[in-house]
């Protein structure tokens, strides 16, 4: 299983890094998005300073969202998906590659909005540990969400449009927890920020367990 | 003029060739008449409270709609386990699973806009961040998001895979969104609700129990009818075609003339004598 989930993952990130759609596309778009909240704020610093972890965690979702509906939509060309299906790689090693590959886009995303963030919005940082600690666990979560979805969004006409409304009810509690524990990351809330990441943890856990266990069903039919 | 629906396999469904029966008939009469009882219990009979007044009655309405709304979801998430358990498959379970999240959706919208009002006339705001708003405006999200999955066509089969896995993933979202937000309150301020609302008892008591029977009734009344549409659409998805087909081909076989009879016979139906080659 994980020796089939590295030669995905390897082969998803081969493939962003020749056609470039990562880095040409999608980071672009995260900048853009950053720059609109400045104008949204209309340059209010202190509030975008206050703002700032929600605002970065918005960013995170919607660039999740590409990468998901990206990782998709290589299988979808040339029956790249049937021949997936035929390669008999384990459909959990399959998950679980589809799944690094996504949350390995969005770290490199995540650094970069970060970066953005100090920049543009003046925070500073508090607790370099717990912002890793949260962005990873956050980012396990998003990629094993974002796939279960992504699978079973996959085979559909509609699936651009279903996508977005599949994802961001779900992963609200990603929102939620990964928010408040950066504005204590960031020194904006006395709280102890540590405690949200049982929720993280426990959303990337029940996420990883039933697309492990449930991916191969929602392959079939894709 | 509504589309033939394919000849349909037992009696008492061709009597009636549409969702009602004598049990339905009983079950809508029943959730007519405890909701009209409601109503007069509600609005005439119980008294007004005295912390809040008028705004009172809203509880003979809100509670039991968001109750229901819950049972729905349940029931969907039941009903695709039932489907995913190779013992027990069946279409009627996906049929139940689509019925039961679409009344649930329709009773989620129902306890938002009662809340909502509830929320404008005692806290003055139409919305509030409160936990509980939050939770049951995401499971509303969530089930739409069901709902609109399940309208994506495909083979029944993928369908119902598709949807049998989403409904629990999406049944799951609940207790972890319920926690979140409770986790969340602790942050902010306690909920105003269990604050302003007072224990009740005498007719107040007797109207809110009837009216969880009433909406309960209405809830079953509804499902019943929404569960065998779906079957019938299910049919007519998949026998229509046969049944179309059937029809092109009576057009385009010759007339039988009398004389045919007596003289050689036509050659047979190509496509007849195909499909018995086959």
């Amino acid at each position: 299983m994980w020796r089939d989930a590295l030669l995905v993952a390897g082969k998803d990130l081969r493939v962003e890094a020749r056609s470039r759609v990562a880095t040409n596309q999608v980071a672009p778009y995260a900048l853009v998005i950053l720059l609109l909240f400045g104008f949204a704020f209309d340059s209010n610093r202190p509030l975008l300073t206050q703002a700032a972890p929600g605002l970065f965690w918005v960013a995170v979702l919607l660039c999740s969202l590409l990468a998901v509906q990206r990782s998709f939509a290589i299988e979808a060309a040339d029956g790249a998906r049937d021949g997936l299906r035929l390669s008999g790689l384990d459909p959990a090693g399959i998950f679980l590659g589809k799944a690094a590959a996504v949350a390995a886009v969005l770290v490199g995303l995540e650094v970069l909005l970060g970066a953005g963030v100090v920049v543009l919005y003046g925070t500073g940082l508090h607790d370099p540990l717990l912002l890793v600690a949260t962005a990873v666990l956050a980012t396990a979560g998003l990629g094993a969400a974002g796939t279960v979805y992504g699978i079973m969004a996959a085979g559909l006409r509609v699936r651009e449009t279903l996508l977005p409304l599949l994802i961001l009810p779900v992963v609200a509690p990603v929102l939620l927890a990964a928010t408040e524990a950066w504005r204590a990351a960031l020194g904006l809330s006395a709280d102890n920020g540590w405690r949200w990441l049982t929720l993280l943890g426990s959303f990337a856990a029940i996420y990883v367990t039933l697309g492990v266990l449930g991916f191969g069903t929602l392959l079939e039919e894709a | 003029m509504t589309p033939d629906l394919p000849p349909v396999a037992s009696p008492e469904a061709a009597r009636s060739r549409g969702t009602g029966n004598f049990t339905t008939r009983i079950l809508g009469v029943a959730a007519v008449a405890t909701l009209a009882a409601t109503a007069w219990l509600g609005l005439v009979v119980s008294p007004p409270d005295v912390v809040q007044g008028q705004l009172v009655r809203l509880i003979y309405v809100h509670p039991a709609v968001a109750t229901v709304c819950y049972v729905g979801f349940g029931l969907c998430a039941l009903a695709s386990m039932a489907w995913l358990w190779p013992r027990t498959r069946s279409r009627r379970w996906d049929a139940l699973a689509g019925a039961s999240a679409e009344v649930g959706v329709v009773f989620c919208g129902l306890t938002l806009v009662t809340g909502s009002i509830w929320g404008r006339a005692s806290w003055g705001v139409w919305w509030t961040w409160d936990a509980r708003l939050t939770l049951t405006a995401l499971l509303f999200a969530v089930f739409v998001g069901y709902l609109g999955l399940r309208r994506t066509g495909g083979s029944p089969e993928g369908r119902a895979r598709r949807s049998a896995v989403a409904a629990i993933v999406c049944s799951l979202v609940v207790p972890v969104d319920h926690e979140a937000t409770n986790w969340w309150r602790t942050l902010h301020q306690g909920n105003t609700l269990t604050k302003t609302n007072p224990s009740i008892h005498g007719w107040q008591l007797a109207t809110m129990a009837l009216s969880f029977l009433a909406f309960g009734l209405l809830f079953a009344w509804v499902l019943i009818h929404r569960y065998r549409l779906e079957l019938l659409e299910d049919r007519y998805e998949t026998e229509g075609l046969g049944l179309a087909l059937e029809e092109r081909r009576a057009e385009g076989a010759p007339p039988v003339a009398p004389h045919a009879l007596t003289s050689t016979p036509l050659p047979a139906d190509p496509l007849a004598s195909e499909a018995t080659a086959r």
